[in-house]
């Protein structure tokens, strides 16, 4: 491709290996992340065909989803769960994939351990198998989940076939006023594009207000991309991104640190490069989000009513939204501020980070959880949770009478024995409010951990913005 | 991997909801299987069926009467939306689902239903409101789908065209798959990683392997 081009059309031409009259392109992958609910099929299919994995060096691994939240000297009692698990350490094991599997400090959630050590990138291809892997966009990668044919393709030939996605400008003007976090942003876009708004997309998201965000915030809006349908989201790189990785263990070092840079700095997209489609927020109008319904485009502004299905443009949305409104048990009109909640999960791979967690302590301390409120506090890795630990935030939580939990996937998909009962209402940092999704007949608020940890001592949704010292608060979040 | 996809004749199961996602296709404790079997009775669980295991009232309408045996889902737009698990299509095929007609499918669901041999046909809004009309008419028509051809027949020869991805229109009809393909592409991959250096090393720091 020749003249101006986006950051995107860079990493695409980068890795196109081959390209036949009529197929999709052969893409190249440089990372492939790989966790146990999706793989063991993938691994099944190699031992058929008699294959090797091409490039275990450029391939890693770690359990996540079904992993429990619990002490990790507690056997996992859910048997399948169990066994999924020793799947992956035996796959990996005949196949020289390299584990960071439960017990070892580097475990976590794929996409909170890939960029903590350094291994996500600037300009690189990244697959795994889950949706999420959006998030490793924010450091300028083009990364997309993939199902489990794609797995084993990946696994056999480190490469895969696609076809080039089109493009579509987020553009975030302004700045966001304390309280509003990454988080809202992500919730404003897809309440207005809808969650098929991106369908055959790639979301390029840059402004002001995208400049000034930390990694871990840019990764929390890059992780949410799928939500809205497209596959990949991604950020340019700048200097935040090359101040996060410098110094982590998979990052390049020394001479070869200078040269990555100088090959990075050459990523973001041409100024004159043409998008083919484009959106403009006004950061600066956003207010704290929450989600009233059975999808994560079903956001308002905190202070909004819930919508009335008989105002829906057509017989599908309504029908559409009398559904939802009656799986959440909500009424048209009914303001969200105030709606009592039972449970409040901090975690996920959307924001699950030690930025988040930081957030939500400094929102708790000094408070108490409300009566009969459950909150859960998840770190995204083992290694938030011992940063976390190192800085107090676990006796912040636990002296606000929060439950403080191993790192995990944990409520955000609900394997793993941690969900919500049939009914109940949950304020989730997590990505998913489908029916179910936090357990059966559980109903889901997303919300930031700001937002999350402010209804937890309301007991009920509450606005961040009104808790005391918001400014110096919305600071903690921090670079 | 997959037979060839024949054309074949079916009655339709029809499924008028928007933005189905695959948590409703296949709930996320149903993914702790290491294999692809029993996933059928997984496919759509929790709107089928109550917490004590009693079949929903009124049935969901996988399990009305008249409705076992049928090979098309008719289904609103964006369907398949959500997580990239392959066990949504795994388990719709296990059930006995070949073609999802609907106006639009989730990128991610696609792919993963073209590998395995399930046909995601897609109309436009117009077309996607008659087939529900004609549905409603004679709930037992007959459609058959032509993949060769790409056109669903309706009854009165009329023809409904559709578009699929050339390529993965020829990986369905000869019933092989994308990574036969990619292996022949050995010589090529070998090329390219002789032209580009390792981005990162996974057991050990970047720039180490080179």
């Amino acid at each position: 491709m020749t003249g101006p081009r986006t950051l995107v059309d860079k990493i695409w031409d980068d890795h196109v290996v081959a390209e036949d009259p009529g197929a999709p392109s052969v893409l190249a992958i440089d990372l492939h992340l790989v966790h146990e609910v999706t793989s063991p099929q993938a691994f099944t299919g190699l031992r058929r065909r008699g294959l090797k994995v091409r490039h275990p060096e450029r391939t890693v691994a770690t359990a996540d989803h079904s992993v429990p939240t619990t002490p990790r000297n507690l056997p996992i009692l859910d048997e399948l769960a169990a066994a999924q698990v020793a799947q992956l350490e035996t796959n990996c094991r005949e196949f020289d994939i390299p584990l960071h599997g439960l017990g070892s400090p580097s475990q976590g959630i794929v996409h909170v351990i890939g960029p903590q050590l350094g291994l996500t990138q600037p300009g690189m291809t990244i697959v795994c198998g889950d949706s999420h892997t959006s998030t490793h966009g924010a450091f300028g990668a083009l990364a997309f989940g993939i199902g489990t044919s794609e797995v084993e393709m990946v696994l056999a030939t480190q490469c895969l076939l696609q076809r080039r996605p089109q493009t579509y400008e987020v553009r975030v003007d302004g700045r966001l006023a304390p309280g509003v976090s990454a988080k809202d942003v992500i919730l404003a876009l897809l309440s207005r594009i809808g969650i098929a708004g991106g369908t055959g997309h790639v979301f390029e998201y840059r402004g002001e207000a995208i400049e000034a965000l930390s990694m871990e915030q840019r990764m929390t809006i890059c992780n949410m991309s799928i939500e809205g349908g497209a596959r990949a989201g991604l950020i340019a790189p700048d200097d935040t991104t090359f101040e996060y990785l410098a110094g982590r263990p998979h990052a390049p070092q020394g001479a070869a640190w200078d040269d990555a840079v100088a090959r990075w700095r050459a990523l973001p997209s041409d100024p004159e490069a043409a998008f083919d489609r484009s959106v403009t927020i006004d950061a600066a109008s956003l207010e704290p989000m929450v989600t009233y319904g059975t999808n994560p485009g079903m956001g308002l502004p905190i202070s909004a009513r819930v919508p009335d299905p008989a105002a829906a443009g057509d017989d599908a949305r309504r029908r559409g939204l009398e559904q939802a409104l009656a799986y959440m048990d909500l009424q048209p009109g009914q303001a969200l501020l105030g709606q009592k909640v039972d449970v409040v999960f901090i975690g996920s791979c959307t924001n699950g980070r030690i930025s988040d967690l930081r957030l939500a302590a400094a929102a708790l301390k000094g408070r108490h959880v409300a009566d009969g409120v459950r909150m859960m506090v998840v770190p995204g890795s083992d290694e938030v949770k011992r940063e976390a630990e190192r800085e107090g935030l676990h006796e912040i939580f636990r002296a606000a009478g929060a439950d403080w939990r191993e790192a995990g996937c944990s409520m955000c998909i609900a394997m793993n024995g941690d969900q919500l009962s049939p009914g109940q209402y949950a304020v989730s940092t997590s990505n998913r409010n489908f029916e179910g999704r936090q357990g059966k007949g559980g109903r889901t608020f997303l919300a930031s951990p700001l937002t999350a940890a402010a209804s937890a001592v309301a007991g009920a949704i509450a606005d961040p913005r009104l808790l005391p010292g918001i400014e110096s608060l919305a600071a903690v979040g921090g670079r | 991997m997959a037979r060839p996809f024949a054309g074949f004749a079916s009655r339709v199961i029809p499924l008028p909801a928007e933005n189905v996602d695959t948590d409703q296709i296949v709930p996320a404790r149903f993914l702790k299987a290491t294999d692809k079997s029993g996933l059928a009775e997984a496919l759509f669980r929790d709107w089928r069926f109550e917490a004590d295991g009693s079949l929903k009232e009124p049935r969901f309408v996988l399990d009305q009467p008249d409705m076992s045996g049928r090979r098309i889902l008719l289904a609103g737009e964006n369907f398949g939306c959500g997580s990239s698990r392959e066990h949504a299509p795994w388990a719709l095929v296990s059930w006995g689902i070949q073609a999802v007609i609907t106006t639009s499918c989730a990128d991610i669901f696609r792919t993963n239903a073209l590998k395995n041999g399930l046909l995601p046909i897609v109309v436009d809004h117009e077309r996607h409101r008659q087939l529900f009309e004609l549905l409603a008419r004679d709930p037992d028509v007959e459609l058959t789908v032509d993949l060769a051809a790409q056109v669903v027949h309706l009854p009165g020869d009329e023809d409904l065209p559709f578009n699929v991805d050339p390529f993965s229109k020829l990986m369905l009809l000869e019933g092989t798959d994308e990574l036969g393909y990619l292996l022949g592409k050995s010589t090529e991959i070998d090329a390219w990683e002789g032209r580009h250096v390792a981005r990162v090393d996974t057991r050990g720091p970047s720039g180490t392997t080179a």
